[in-house]
């Protein structure tokens, strides 16, 4: 029999039904691979005693036959940016040292009310600033990938670095993540797993500590694509509590997964042919053309002219939305504080100890786009921008039906051979940001290696609320990939 | 447009965040790197082009103005650095 640990959460999910094995056992098995696999660190926090509480009430209700809920007795992980009541909150940040939140995100009480175990708290670039994990006061996550004969050690992508090196080594059977310009879908991508970013709106984003709140979504990272169509059902849905989500039904998505996209329009931006894209990558994006065209798909090519200003725009308003979110550590009302013989110097000290270098970065970046006299210059040109990416997308979708595109424009680079500067470290996401711009949803599907033997991701692209259709079709690329096959030979066991 | 280190440091104030003063430098070179890369927005021509905030604004649910939530003081100074008779501690303000 396959180990617990490498089932995949639907499998898991038919295992417990069919009483293969008990929502404890999978539980124990997954905190043993949590234990040796920390020197990965991609937990902060580990919650052994809460996941076997909630496993045995799990077992209770296996037992008794019961209705049983959809993610009955299923052990996850969550991005530590998820506020857990009493259950310590970092955001990878000192300047959260000591916080227990006292309620819940409603995205994880979606995930509990249907029966889900949590496993513990996963790792992230400080403030989910970041595409490699490296800036988190916890100490930087290591990708279970590594390159034979080769002792390096790579970034698995960030900033849910943690997230993806979990379900990657199998520490969770599937965990939580965010995406504000690519944080859920570059670390699927660098750690060869699914990543699913929704439609902004989709998911309630209460109780999500904030980045930049025009562009934070939640979603799920999992091993294959149906478990992120169950993941997303659950975490979905309408949320009085943020006035932001969307009240439209939630399908089922995993249902809806048919493999069939006969005379599908495939659109290929030309525009996404950026600078520095791996040769390796090019090569891998006209193989998914292939596949996609195998399967009876039409593919057209299109324009989506603004694409190289995503970045910067992303990079004016991203940053100004943070200092005006990140405004509240102020060292009074939860977490770090640092003595000061004024309130203005106890915000200084406060604010200097608690927040890491990018993130301080950031703010003074959004503070001054924001401040009097440069906020017509930069953050309304922006924002102008951005309503002109978003019809670049609008126009594109009344030709075709979904976008295929790399996720990245290179593979996981390792640790210490970073790039130095910000702006080299922001290109990272010059695939991935446009989709946070305009609000629609994305996907990245391993679909590939490097002639090295590191993963590369495929990504689709929908209209807004067509999440079901960038499965389906990620579904078919999936099969078309072998992806996992060709990873069982390659994968250096750790 | 550049920025100096009197610029720095007023930004710095703004954000309530002290800089040491042997960062100064470094931040004063990693932020003109970043407005210099994104001076390239000035070349689109965005004359009649109306700013897009958020994709939520059109069609933002509406709810009755009542109050919902509150009156758990104990919860929301729970996790206060310093908090007494019900309130957040800070160092005198006198103006």
């Amino acid at each position: 029999m396959t180990k617990l640990t490498e089932l995949t959460l639907c499998e898991a999910r038919d295992g417990l039904v069919k009483k293969q094995f008990s929502a404890k056992e999978l539980t124990q098995t997954h905190l043993q691979k949590m234990e040796e696999t920390r020197s990965l660190n991609a937990y902060i926090t580990e919650t052994p005693e809460v996941a076997l509480k909630m496993a045995a009430a799990s077992d209770e209700k296996l037992a008794k036959n019961e209705e049983l809920r959809p993610l009955e007795g299923l052990p996850i992980g969550i991005k530590d940016l998820f506020c857990t009541k009493n259950i310590r909150t970092t955001a990878a940040s000192k300047i959260l040292d000591g916080y227990k939140p006292l309620y819940e995100s409603t995205v994880t009480q979606n995930l509990w009310d249907a029966g889900a175990v949590l496993l513990g708290k996963l790792n992230l670039d400080e403030f989910a600033m970041g595409s490699s994990n490296l800036t988190s006061a916890y100490g930087p996550v290591v990708s279970p990938w590594k390159i034979k004969g080769d002792n390096r050690q790579f970034v698995p992508g960030g900033s849910s670095g943690g997230s993806v090196a979990a379900v990657a080594v199998g520490s969770a059977l599937a965990t939580t993540g965010t995406d504000t310009g690519g944080s859920i879908r570059q670390p699927a991508a660098f750690s060869g797993i699914v990543g699913l970013k929704p439609t902004y709106g989709r998911c309630s984003r209460y109780g999500i500590v904030a980045f930049a709140s025009s562009l934070d979504q939640a979603g799920p990272l999992t091993k294959d694509v149906r478990d992120a169509a169950l993941m997303l059902k659950i975490m979905a849905g309408y949320d009085p509590k943020d006035a932001t989500s969307v009240n439209i039904p939630v399908p089922d998505y995993e249902k809806m997964l048919s493999g069939n996209i006969k005379n599908l329009k495939v659109g290929i931006p030309k525009e996404y042919r950026v600078e520095g894209l791996n040769p390796e990558i090019e090569n891998l994006w006209s193989q998914g053309i292939e596949w996609l065209k195998n399967a009876g798909a039409e593919i057209q090519e299109i324009s989506l002219p603004h694409t190289k200003y995503a970045l910067p725009t992303y990079y004016i308003l991203a940053p100004a939305e943070a200092s005006s979110n990140l405004a509240r550590y102020d060292g009074v009302r939860f977490g770090l504080r640092t003595s000061g013989k004024t309130l203005d110097e106890l915000y200084e000290l406060t604010r200097a100890e608690g927040f890491g270098r990018e993130v301080k970065r950031r703010i003074m970046i959004g503070t001054y786009v924001l401040s009097a006299g440069y906020y017509d210059a930069y953050y309304l040109k922006a924002q102008k921008i951005r309503r002109l990416i978003r019809q670049d997308f609008e126009e594109a979708f009344k030709k075709v039906d979904v976008i295929l595109t790399p996720t990245t424009p290179t593979a996981a680079f390792a640790i210490g051979e970073e790039p130095k500067d910000p702006v080299t470290m922001y290109m990272n996401d010059v695939l991935t940001v446009p989709a946070n711009l305009a609000g629609i949803p994305g996907i990245s599907i391993p679909a590939s290696f490097t002639e090295e033997g590191l993963p590369l991701g495929l990504q689709i692209l929908g209209p807004t609320f067509e999440e079901a259709r960038i499965l389906n079709v990620g579904y078919v690329l999936e099969q078309a990939a072998q992806f996992k096959e060709k990873a069982l030979k390659l994968r250096t066991s750790i | 447009m550049t920025i100096d280190i009197k610029t720095v440091h007023k930004i710095s104030r703004l954000a309530r965040i002290k800089i040491e003063e042997e960062s100064l430098e470094s931040l004063k070179t990693d932020l003109n790197h970043i407005l210099g890369w994104v001076e390239q927005l000035s070349e689109v021509n965005t004359s009649n082009i109306q700013p897009l905030y958020s994709m939520a604004l059109d069609n933002m649910p509406r709810r009755e103005d009542q109050i919902t939530d509150g009156n758990y003081p104990e919860a929301i100074l729970a996790n206060a650095p310093e908090a007494e008779f019900g309130m957040f501690v800070v160092p005198k303000v006198v103006e």
